[in-house]
């Protein structure tokens, strides 16, 4: 009993990391079917932003709160950049998408090392998130907590902001039907610009909040970007819903896995279950059903 | 407000389907578009809101040329267009898919005035108000499309094929909000196979076959022998 509480805490723990990196992909990937492999590294600005950010303000506390809203608008701002210049012109050519990207992503590292230096920086926990709770007798770090609390903020804000305003119908209507969503008065130039900005800003966010749980360095990204496609393609394109079970089911999956073996082993015995998943259900755990093409 | 097509060519890839078309709304009253299957009505009505471009020739929007004008901009200037195939945004709900329009709007406070109205104009959507668009009858959403259309409060409404494929009870009152909206000032250019209603509510027809206009003239019922003349050739 004992066993199964602490891994089924360390199966949600693992969960909630996954939902995060994967979250911003859910909208560039999931929704606009853009294939970023430099998502990682928007991941990876978010965590030196929480960086310079302490750096600057001294207080860890403050800095990590302050750190998060300055993460999406630096995530945001490279998202414009990159949509701009690169994506733009390569939407429905997802080769080129994906070889482009990862270009990018080297660059970006490189950038962080010329920067920062090659090594991880230090960022500090902030003492009130530092130190352990009893959940389910299990012994949790309060880092753990607090990331799972972002996470339901981020995508309950998510889920909020295209079910509930202007803004959400037309990105949600982009995605249905371009050209009908054009010669309904809609900009679906402007609508794709905007939502690459917040899932590139929500990559910003996902960087911040895992300085509390890994070493910063350039390579950071690179550790979470295939998860993050993994936990997208699981949970069916363009699902939110989808995504979030994904990345709870395969963090408990993993919990579980870990328990018989070793954490690489379970990764890879998880890739093997998920690659064997998709060829029984391609479409992932949610498709769009509509009676229609339409 | 009139729309005017003038020498235009336009096609997919290579293939060329529209050959030097001139052809042009009226200010207010139905411009009917006829032709056989294939005859190119669709590309017509898709270059003439911009979702295809012209190899050449011109769009003209009361005379000014807005052949490189992007479709949404077009709406913001009173072009409205209803597709062929009762196309609406299926997992929005019928209300989701008119917001979605009126969100366009200002100022701000008109918004929920104009869902309500294009509800009021077609009752049967009421009913289905939170239902997604995708699980809607062919009948309520065509429906939905000429509402969503209308939302935008167009000078000149587009129309491709509207009552194709539905079932008569709602083609009536398909055709009745077409007559209505013509009679109120709202420029239509209808695009239809089947000639009956669209000769009867039309101003002046043109016949279109292989990408060519090939006939004009005045609507009204006694247009049907030339244009049934001109539709066999
Ligand atoms: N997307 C497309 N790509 C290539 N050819 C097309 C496409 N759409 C239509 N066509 C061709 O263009 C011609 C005119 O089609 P269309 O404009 O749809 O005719 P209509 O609306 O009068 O039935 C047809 O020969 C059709 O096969
Ligand atoms: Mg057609």
């Amino acid at each position: 009993m004992d066993v199964i509480g602490s891994q089924l805490v360390a199966g949600v723990s693992i969960g909630s990391v996954l939902l995060l990196v994967a979250i911003g992909l859910s909208l560039t990937f999931g929704q606009m079917g853009v294939i970023n492999m430099a998502h990682g590294e928007f991941i990876m600005a978010g965590a030196y932003t929480a960086y310079v950010v302490q750096q600057i303000l001294g207080d860890a506390g403050l800095s990590l709160l302050v750190a998060l809203p300055v993460a999406f608008a630096v995530g945001g701002a490279l998202g414009a950049l990159l949509e701009q210049l690169l994506v733009r012109h390569m939407y429905h050519r997802p080769l080129d998408t994906l070889l482009a990207t990862f270009g990018v992503s080297l660059v970006l590292q490189q950038l962080a090392r010329d920067i920062f230096g090659a090594p991880a920086v230090d960022v500090r926990t902030p003492s009130w998130l530092q130190g352990n709770v009893e959940v389910l007798g299990t012994v949790v770090p309060w880092t753990r907590l607090f990331i799972l609390g972002v996470v339901v903020v981020a995508v309950g804000g998510l889920a909020l902001l295209l079910t509930t305003t202007a803004l959400g119908r037309r990105i949600r209507a982009v995605v249905l039907n371009r050209q009908l969503a054009e010669t309904s008065g809609i900009s679906t130039r402007a609508t794709d610009r905007l939502t690459f900005v917040i899932g590139s800003g929500l990559a910003g966010v996902a960087g911040v909040v895992l300085t509390l749980v890994g070493s910063t360095g350039p390579t950071l990204g690179t550790g979470y970007i295939v998860d993050a496609f993994l936990v997208v393609v699981a949970g069916g394109i363009g699902q939110i819903r989808g995504a979030v079970l994904a990345a709870f089911g395969l963090g408990l999956l993993q919990a579980f896995v870990e328990l018989s073996t070793t954490a690489s082993i379970a990764k890879f015995l998880i890739l093997v279950i998920v690659v064997a998943f998709l060829q029984v259900r391609p479409q992932g755990l949610f498709t769009v059903r509509t009676r229609s093409l339409a | 407000m009139t729309l005017e097509l003038v020498g235009v060519d336009a096609g997919y890839g290579r293939t060329q389907v529209l050959r030097d078309v001139n052809l042009a709304s009226e200010p207010e009253g139905v411009v009917a578009v006829l032709g056989h299957n294939g005859a190119g009505k669709t590309t017509l009505v898709r270059t003439a809101v911009g979702l295809l471009r012209p190899t050449r020739g011109q769009v003209l929007w009361d005379g000014e040329d807005i052949t490189s004008l992007a479709p949404h901009k077009r709406v913001a200037r009173g072009l409205a267009y209803v597709p062929q195939g009762q196309q609406s945004f299926g997992q929005l709900t019928t209300t989701e898919n008119l917001q979605l329009v009126a969100d366009r709007a200002r100022p701000r406070a008109r918004r929920a005035a104009l869902v309500d109205a294009a509800m009021e104009r077609f009752p049967a959507l009421t009913a289905v108000a939170t239902r997604k668009a995708g699980l809607l009858s062919g009948g309520q959403r065509q429906q939905l499309a000429i509402a969503r259309a209308l939302i935008t409060e167009p000078k000149l409404l587009v129309l491709d094929e509207p009552t194709e494929g539905i079932q008569p009870s709602v083609v009536a009152e398909i055709e009745a909000a077409v007559t209505d909206l013509a009679s109120s000032g709202t420029a239509v250019l209808l695009v239809e196979q089947h000639v009956g209603f669209a000769l009867a509510a039309a101003a002046r027809y043109a016949v279109l076959a292989s990408g060519r206009v090939v006939s004009t003239g005045a609507g009204g019922r006694e247009a049907h022998a030339g244009v049934r003349e001109a539709l066999t050739i």
